[in-house]
């Protein structure tokens, strides 16, 4: 039976990426960040996940304003990197699991969310930089990923409360599948951060706080947040964090916190990253 | 609109809700094409003959033309697409949310190291609301 072993909630700025990239990460500007990125990879590398599931945004880079899944997932064996304006990040590319995205996909449509289905997708920073993050800069990736796609780019993004149910919905999926696989989910995205306007630059360390500690304690209280009360408190982009419901849906209820990192800035946006495992035997 | 929407009294924010998904879509789709390097190109050489081809309007065009950043937002332009055009230009994130915001490149770094921008005094365009911060 695969089993879904541990979550991951990162923000997915694309700084990080080109930082990593242009191997400006040791400067005094990111090395606090990346430091504490250590811990996570360190992690990562004794968890040795047979895959991952990656719940992020695409940003105009693989869907545009034509066409706008609120919900999809992508089955194909590989998935090249996009050119999001400046390149494509020079990153290995990603290689998918059909067998078991299939099966995702054909579950979760008959639990009734209803997924569009990419047999073809590039992916963006809003994918790799989890991945840098947390497995640094190897010649090619270390596990499979199925790539999990939610809009926040057109309002309105799916409801904190649709996106854990979302999540327990793939944590029945995992359950159901035959193999034997370990599977770490990641969500992505957020914290805190405004992009656009004349309040471009908030950033809520209250709000973010409260946030972690609350993916532990009571994360069914967390997915009430309305989404005027992220873009409010947390700023317009600050709404991305829906997606970490995703992945928390899909944990126990009981979790254990193994490590957080929160720092500001990068860029503009507060980084948060929390490993939270599940408690019963894994 | 056909309702009042709660979002409307944040300040400074532009929602790209169902009101500027319809009147953005065209400028949107401009920027969309500048992910192909050759469309890229073609833009640096001749950026009004390469804005011809999208049915923009001429406040549209005139604001990235202009690169009037807080403009094409008030056109319909979303963050996510017209931070392409700045990509062109070189510029970054953090270059195009400091002119978005009137300060210069250097008070924004300095904002952004020393915490952010505080969300005491933002969260409503009526200074008089109730805050209501996060517990």
């Amino acid at each position: 039976m695969a089993r879904i072993v541990a979550g991951i909630a990162t923000s997915h700025v694309p700084a990080i990426g080109v930082a990593m990239d242009k191997g400006t990460s040791s400067n005094p500007y990111w090395q606090p960040l990346f430091e504490g990125y250590k811990p996570a990879q360190k992690w990562l590398a004794e968890l040795a996940p047979d895959v991952a599931i990656i719940v992020y945004n695409d940003h105009a880079s693989a869907f545009s304003l034509a066409l706008i899944p609120t919900f999809l997932i992508g089955v194909a064996a590989k998935f090249p990197i996009a050119d999001e304006g400046f390149g494509p990040r020079p990153v290995p590319a990603v290689i998918g699991h059909p067998e078991l995205a299939w099966h995702l996909a054909e579950s979760l449509i008959l639990d009734e969310f209803d997924m569009t289905i990419a047999n073809e997708m590039p992916v963006d920073h809003g994918l790799t930089v989890p991945l840098t993050v947390t497995c640094g800069a190897p010649a090619a990736w270390p596990f499979p990923v199925i790539p999990l796609c939610v809009n926040v780019v057109q309002y309105p993004p799916p409801t904190g409360a649709r996106c854990y149910k979302l999540g327990q919905a793939i944590r029945r999926a995992i359950d159901a599948f035959d193999e034997d696989l370990r599977v770490v989910i990641y969500g992505t995205g957020g914290m805190s951060h405004q992009l656009q306007g004349e309040r471009a630059g908030l950033i809520n360390r209250q709000f973010d706080t409260a946030f972690l500690d609350g993916l532990t304690k009571d994360p069914v209280a967390l997915t009430k947040i309305t989404h005027t009360e992220y873009m409010r408190e947390a700023g317009s982009e600050g709404v991305e964090m829906v997606m970490w419901h995703v992945m928390r849906g899909a944990l126990d209820d009981q979790v254990t916190e193994v490590y957080r990192h929160y720092h500001v800035p990068a860029s503009n946006t507060a980084a948060g990253l929390i490993l939270l495992e599940n408690r019963s035997p894994a | 609109m056909s309702k009042q929407r709660d979002y409307e009294n944040i300040p400074g924010t532009y929602v790209y809700d169902a009101e500027r998904g319809r009147i953005g879509y065209a400028l949107n789709m401009f920027c969309m094409s500048l992910n192909k390097a050759e469309n890229r190109d073609s833009f640096r050489d001749n950026e009004a003959a390469y804005l011809d081809r999208f049915p923009v309007t001429t406040e549209q065009r005139r604001t990235v033309l202009a690169r009037d950043w807080l403009g094409m937002l008030r056109v319909g332009g979303n963050i996510y697409y017209t931070i392409k055009i700045a990509f062109c230009d070189g510029l970054t994130f953090q270059d195009v949310a400091g002119k978005m915001s009137g300060m210069s490149k250097e008070a924004y770094a300095q904002m952004m190291l020393a915490g952010g921008r505080s969300p005491d005094g933002n969260r409503y365009l009526d200074p008089t609301a109730t805050e209501t911060p996060h517990g």
